[in-house]
């Protein structure tokens, strides 16, 4: 029995950290006033480099720079379109979701030659797992021993990235003279402007910030989870991510629950497909599937708590009108 | 003419026209990157969709999709709603119709059935965009994210009925049966007998489309409820004073736009495949949104774009075909710079324009 959870939480922690990285990234974002429907896009560009860029130079960590690199690209068009052109954010999200669903198949075509896919990577050219000190000396030990060597133990780096970006993101966010003037802009901006603070700026970092974090979940899903890129990869992760933000009421430490919440699910229907469950019988896999969405949906609806959104958020800045 | 303004042709010419020839360059040069000629490319394209009976089929076929999803989009743009939902209305629009199919083929002609097709994708589209508009206008939950949300619903919904429910006995891939002759729409193949259609599959859904591009017309402009629409979208807030019910709007214009959605079916399901099968909208909701754009919301401009997304779509099998390194998925790099410079950049050439318009007519007033 406990070996079974393990073998579920062991997983879930596995599940959660693309959604994440991504649903921190979209954090990032959307305090900063600027609506991010392109995740989804940033981390498929990501996995794409990540794969492309470590299977060329046989490392790893340039993959994860290549997968940052693009990301940021995109994130920069995006901030482009919704910063200085003050378009539509959706409408720009939607775009960067299909320029990466389209570019990345093309051009792995045109550059390998397998169908869109990346070659396959060979072990030292992936992040492996970490063994952490002393988990094979404790795995004896009752209860805790295989939590230890099971559970925390044996998780690739960017596993344990992910789960320290929360601090990392909460300290940003709410103790640091940048994440009060990114709130600012987020919900007032132009009271930010007054102060004498540029709101273009703040938001163009806090753009660049999530381009930086949705390259780290595209490069986790080709380049530690699996070994390689595969045409449409990101599987809807990214809106999956959106959902978690909007269920985390835009907190990093909700959100690193609501992301254990979905991987859970995740990991759940992998494990439960074509099972009974006493009582219940067999549950549908589409049910899990679906699950993440639905509760959103219900969530925003107002039905558990009340999600409210920052106030400036998909709203362009003008800064003057003549 | 004040300045910094421009004449019409200008805003709904001109301009639109600089967004596309944006678009158009960056996936030329993408052409140029993956190491192939882009005239070459071009020149593909165009033969295939245009070049002969079969790829005009095709074209048309494609074409028809897209006036269904881009009106959808279109309707909700003009109460300022962004129904990114299209996609999901259409899928469970289909089930409409193959439930509709599945009941009546067996019994009676097809053109008894079509109108009842008809409906049943109408409703169950417009039943799918209910929840989100009604959440909209009655909890304040963003419209967006609930279409979004509703799309990957409708997706396990959907691989949920047709892998257990309405799959027949005995077979192992997700899709209902097949509709007899009385579920089934006729090709334009077996109908013009004069015109080459080849094997292509448009049928008289394409009729249909056209047929819906003037009832949408009507309703926009020429309705009290379609005044209502425009109201609301231009300004919520006055359109609330002058006594419009912004829920009614809300609900009203997302069941419009989630019954053009949900008619696609009728093209693909009813006319095409025969049979209700997965994924059959194959992103045709979401190319509705760049139809809508370029189109700007008027169903000429949706009828021309479309007929532009039908050329790139058949045109692009074609180029697929020729020249392998440029795979299909060019038509998505295409469709997302479109969205981009006709959406999100619409008014990047703009002060531009403007500038030189204010040139040009000051100089003609000084002389």
């Amino acid at each position: 029995m406990l070996d079974t959870i393990i073998l579920v939480l062991d997983s879930t922690f596995r599940l959660s950290t693309p959604l994440l990285f991504a649903c921190l990234a979209g954090l990032f974002s959307e305090r900063s006033g600027i609506v991010d429907i392109g995740l989804e896009g940033k981390i498929l560009g990501a996995a794409f480099a990540a794969a492309a860029a470590a299977y060329v130079f046989q490392s790893p960590w340039i993959g994860l720079l290549a997968g940052i690199m693009v990301s940021v690209m995109l994130a920069l068009v995006h901030g482009y379109a919704s910063i200085s052109q003050r378009g539509n954010q959706v409408v720009s999200g939607v775009a960067i979701n299909f320029l990466a669903a389209g570019l990345t198949v093309l051009l792995g075509q045109a550059w390998f030659s397998q169908g869109g896919r990346t070659p396959a990577l060979s072990p030292a050219t992936r992040f492996e797992s970490l063994t952490l000190p002393f988990a094979d000396t404790l795995a004896n030990v009752p209860v805790l021993g295989p939590i230890y060597a099971n559970l925390i133990s044996g998780h690739n780096i960017l596993v344990y990235a992910s789960f320290a970006a929360v601090p990392l993101t909460w300290w940003i966010i709410f103790r640091t003279r940048f994440g009060l003037r990114l709130r600012a802009v987020g919900e007032n901006p132009s009271a930010a402007d007054t102060a004498g603070l540029s709101v273009t700026l703040l938001r163009y970092r806090a753009t660049i910030i999530c381009g930086i974090l949705c390259g780290f979940s595209g490069a986790y899903l080709s380049v530690a989870q699996g070994a390689g890129f595969i045409k449409d990869m990101s599987a809807g992760k990214g809106f999956i991510a959106l959902a978690a933000l909007i269920f985390a009421k835009w907190k990093p430490v909700n959100a690193m629950f609501t992301c254990l919440l979905f991987g859970f699910l995740d990991a759940l229907a992998i494990r439960l497909q074509g099972q009974e469950i006493p009582g219940i019988g067999e549950v549908p896999v589409q049910v899990f599937q679906a699950l993440p969405y639905v509760l959103t949906v219900v969530l925003l609806a107002g039905f558990i708590g009340r999600a409210i959104p920052p106030k400036a958020s998909g709203i362009p800045y003008v800064k003057e009108r003549t | 003419m004040s300045k910094g303004q421009l004449p019409r042709w200008v805003d709904y010419g001109v301009l639109p026209a600089l967004n596309l020839l944006a678009a158009f360059i960056i996936s030329g040069l993408v052409v140029v990157v993956i190491g192939e000629d882009p005239f070459e490319a071009v020149k593909w394209l165009v033969w295939g969709a245009l070049g002969y009976g079969e790829g005009i089929g095709y074209t048309l076929y494609y074409a028809t999709n897209f006036i269904f999803t881009g009106l959808a989009v279109a309707v909700a743009f003009h109460a300022g709603l962004f129904n990114i939902g299209g996609e999901g209305q259409a899928y469970v629009g289909g089930l409409g119709i193959a439930l509709v199919c599945l009941a009546m083929d067996r019994f009676v002609p097809w053109w008894v059935t079509f109108p009842f097709a008809i409906i049943g994708g109408a409703v169950f589209g417009a039943a799918w965009a209910f929840i989100p508009g009604y959440l909209q206008a009655k909890r304040g939950s963003h419209i967006v994210i609930t279409t979004i949300m509703f799309n990957f619903i409708a997706s396990a919904l959907m691989v949920y009925l047709l892998s257990n429910i309405l799959i027949p006995q005995g077979t192992m891939s997700p899709s209902s049966r097949n509709f007899e002759a009385g579920g089934q729409l006729p090709l334009l193949r077996n109908v013009f007998t004069s015109f080459d259609f080849g094997q292509s599959p448009v049928n008289l859904a394409f009729f249909l489309a056209l047929a819906v591009c003037v009832v949408v017309w009507l309703l926009i402009w020429h309705t009290k409820l379609g005044y209502e629409i425009r109201s609301f979208g231009a300004n919520p807030d006055a359109a609330a004073y002058a006594g419009i019910s912004p829920v009614r709007i809300t609900v009203v214009t997302m069941l419009i736009s989630g019954a053009l959605a949900g008619l696609m079916g009728i093209n693909v399901v009813m006319g095409e495949q025969t049979r209700l099968l997965l994924d059959f909208a194959g992103g045709a909701g979401f190319v509705g949104i760049a139809v809508a754009l370029m189109g700007r919301g008027h169903p000429i401009g949706i009828i021309l774009a479309s007929m532009l997304f039908g050329l790139l779509y058949q045109g692009g099998a074609e180029l697929a075909f020729e020249i392998p390194t440029i795979s299909r998925d060019m038509i998505v790099v295409i469709q997302a710079l479109v969205i981009l410079f006709a959406g999100a950049l619409e008014h990047m050439f703009r002060p531009a324009v403007v500038a030189f318009f204010d040139r040009f007519s000051s100089s003609t007033a000084e002389a």
